[in-house]
């Protein structure tokens, strides 16, 4: 088992023949992943590598090739209009890689997939990833390894750190999430949480959190509710000063909430095995689960 | 992006909102006539405000109340060209480039309102407190009970109904309510218009008469949305900014200046930051957080590691790359290419991990850089502090 996507996704790429939705279309399907269709707007009839159908709309991608999970690949200026227009097809999940896009339109797709029935994914993040089974999004598959580990982040390379010490000590991972950076985003720590929770293959999982928002709180809020799996948890930030945005637009500390401190505080106080230095993430992980 | 006071109330007034009158100037002379300008129309007593990006002016003596515009000519002489140094900047302070001359206003109450948005309802929310004056984040800590939420609806706005609820909150009645109500419905209008990420009127105050007027204005603009809105990029004032995060903004790279000494070069926010912690953690401090991107070309890398290497104060250097979708050769050739235009006189520190790693380092070898190899994160940040002693 694993969470969002298995072998089973059928996955449609928007902006599948811009410069970015090409490398990384051929990077998933590399890994394995079933991509049935791409859309680029008016480029309808076209098909990508000789194999995957180009379509002009998601909803003829849904019709033709039965595509169930999106990924986006959109520039910013159109980015929120495309996430629109796959919860509208009724796709089951979509996936937005695009970063930038500005934060109150981001408030109106999240409004508007909620009322579609879509979980949103992102937007500005890395996607989702089954090792064995299927990747949509950007993150370098070879570092993965199929296993027991379920993995949520905040940030795009941190998390490949993150996968690549797990599978260093031995563990794999049954999904890993990047939930994206930005201050307004589809799917929480809390969500990811709950579906690892119910995964039967998912024995432990690794929050990885960063400065800014209070997504960590919530998360510890539901964590310290018997949750029934060990949690590892690194929050990055701790050297960030305060009112400055680092990169992501989520990670910025203002009046002082949102700390790095206050995360870890709370996390642990929830039960949560919190590590100062992210190159612990995968050893500790290790001890608790015992490895062969 | 971060505007200026007298920035953020002209466009409090494009959308209705009272502010007082005022004048910007960058002189004494100027300032002396803003204020005569003032006391023509009756005005007796004159605010001198600093235009810095900085908060906590008051505290840094950057906010002077003048009884005559020659007084204000000389309040304002004396603040112009010198470091203000508040609770929000460093002890080397900001420079006081331009101030705001404004007409005193007689206060009989202080109130807060801000917008800002609220990351887990996903929507903007108002903060209202009879609590005005001070931080918000004083009163949300000391007294929570003072402070007064409503959110505003994506893709409807506020209606007329909630504002009142807001003004009611606030405590104000007859028609000090309706022009409360009326100040709460336009500032809702104009933070969705400007796609604003804070507009906050601290404090907004109910004059002896009556009136609501906005005696302070603080508004942040979603740098996201400066692409489609080029009015509001017009406002930025580059002096306000660093220097070197200006340089790597326009190599699409993400810079900010710290105080620290070993300088980091990073692909990705997330594992930037968490290299910073490691710094930290190995007895180092961090010069700056640098990440330069997913898609970093040959050119980006370069640019990159020439801005690295002006900062100030710098002992040693790290370059953490995790390649996935940057590949470690042309993070490579990305340095090798910056090197005829720079004296490398301190420590580097490099590891390259994932995508094409191994030919970077091959490459990085048979360059002219002396570097120290890690393997791991943590013996990276190490050696490189270990390095800078």
């Amino acid at each position: 088992m694993s969470i969002l996507v298995d072998a089973d996704s059928r996955v449609v790429v928007q902006g599948i023949t811009g410069t970015e939705g090409s490398f990384h279309t051929r990077q998933c399907i590399e890994y394995g992943t079933n991509v049935v269709a791409g859309v680029t707007p008016g480029k309808g009839g076209q098909t990508f590598d000789d194999s995957v159908p180009v379509f002009n709309t998601v909803e003829e991608a849904r019709a033709k090739a039965e595509a169930d999970v999106s990924l986006i690949f959109v520039p910013p200026a159109f980015a929120a209009d495309a996430i629109k227009e796959a919860a509208a097809a009724g796709v089951r999940l979509a996936l937005c890689v695009t970063e930038g896009i500005p934060t109150l339109d981001m408030v109106d797709v999240v409004a508007y997939c909620l009322e579609c029935g879509t979980r949103l994914i992102g937007p500005n993040c890395p996607g989702v990833i089954s090792p064995g089974k299927c990747k949509v999004g950007i993150m370098p598959g070879f570092v993965h390894l199929e296993g027991i580990v379920g993995v949520i982040s905040r940030s795009g390379t941190l998390t490949y750190e993150a996968v690549d010490q797990l599978t260093r000590v031995g563990l794999g991972q049954s999904t890993s999430v990047g939930i994206g950076g930005d201050p307004v985003n589809g799917t929480s720590f809390r969500d990811c949480l709950e579906m690892f929770a119910e995964d039967e293959e998912t024995k432990g999982v690794v929050l990885i959190g960063e400065i800014g928002g209070s997504a960590e709180e919530e998360a510890a809020d539901y964590l310290a509710d018997d949750y029934p799996l060990p949690v590892v948890a690194f929050i990055a930030g701790r050297t960030a000063p305060p009112g400055k945005r680092m990169g992501h637009a989520g990670a910025i500390i203002a009046g002082g909430k949102g700390t790095a401190d206050e995360k870890m505080r709370v996390l642990s106080e929830a039960g949560v095995t919190v590590v100062e230095s992210p190159s612990a993430i995968g050893v500790t992980m290790a001890e608790i689960l015992g490895t062969d | 992006m971060k505007l200026h006071e007298y920035q953020s109330k002209a466009l409090l007034r494009q959308y209705g909102i009272p502010v007082p009158e005022s004048e910007v100037a960058d002189s004494t002379e100027a300032a002396e006539v803003a204020a005569a300008g003032l006391a023509e129309k009756g005005y007796t007593r004159f605010a001198v405000k600093a235009q810095v990006h900085a908060g906590g002016r008051g505290k840094g003596g950057g906010i002077k109340l003048a009884d005559s515009p020659s007084e204000a000519g000389e309040l304002a002489g004396a603040m112009l060209g010198t470091q203000l140094v508040t609770p929000q900047t460093g002890p080397e302070g900001v420079l006081v480039r331009k101030v705001l001359i404004e007409g005193g206003v007689d206060i009989a109450d202080e109130l807060y309102l801000g917008i800002t948005i609220d990351r887990s309802k996903k929507r903007p929310v108002i903060i209202a407190s009879t609590e005005g004056g001070v931080e918000i984040e004083e009163v949300a800590a000391n007294k929570p009970d003072k402070i007064h939420n409503e959110w505003i609806t994506p893709g409807r706005g506020l209606e007329t109904f909630e504002a009142a609820g807001v003004a009611y909150a606030l405590g104000l009645e007859g028609k000090t309510h309706r022009a409360g109500t009326a100040v709460i419905k336009k500032l809702a209008e104009m933070f969705v218009g400007l796609s604003a990420s804070l507009a906050e009127i601290n404090p907004l105050i109910v004059t002896g008469d009556g009136q609501v007027v906005a005696l302070d204005a603080k508004i942040n603009i979603d740098d996201n949305v400066l692409f489609r809105r080029p009015d509001l990029e017009a406002m930025r004032d580059p002096s306000e900014e660093d220097e070197l995060e200006i340089a790597a903004a326009e190599h699409s790279l993400s810079y900010i200046s710290l105080d620290g000494t070993v300088g980091c070069m990073v692909n990705g926010a997330g594992l930037a930051m968490a290299t910073m912690d490691e710094i930290l953690l190995a007895g180092g401090t961090p010069a700056n957080f640098l990440d330069v991107g997913g898609g970093a070309s040959v050119e980006r890398v370069a640019a990159a590691f020439r801005i690295l290497m002006r900062a100030p104060r710098l002992n040693s250097v790290l370059i953490n790359i995790f390649g996935g979708i940057v590949r470690g050769d042309r993070v490579a050739k990305g340095i090798i290419e910056a090197l005829p235009t720079l004296e490398v006189d301190i420590p580097v520190t490099v590891r390259l991990q994932g995508t094409k790693a191994e030919e970077g380092r091959k490459l990085l070898q048979e360059s002219s850089l002396e570097f120290i190899v890690a393997e791991t994160l943590d013996e990276a940040a190490r050696k490189a502090v270990e390095a800078g002693k």
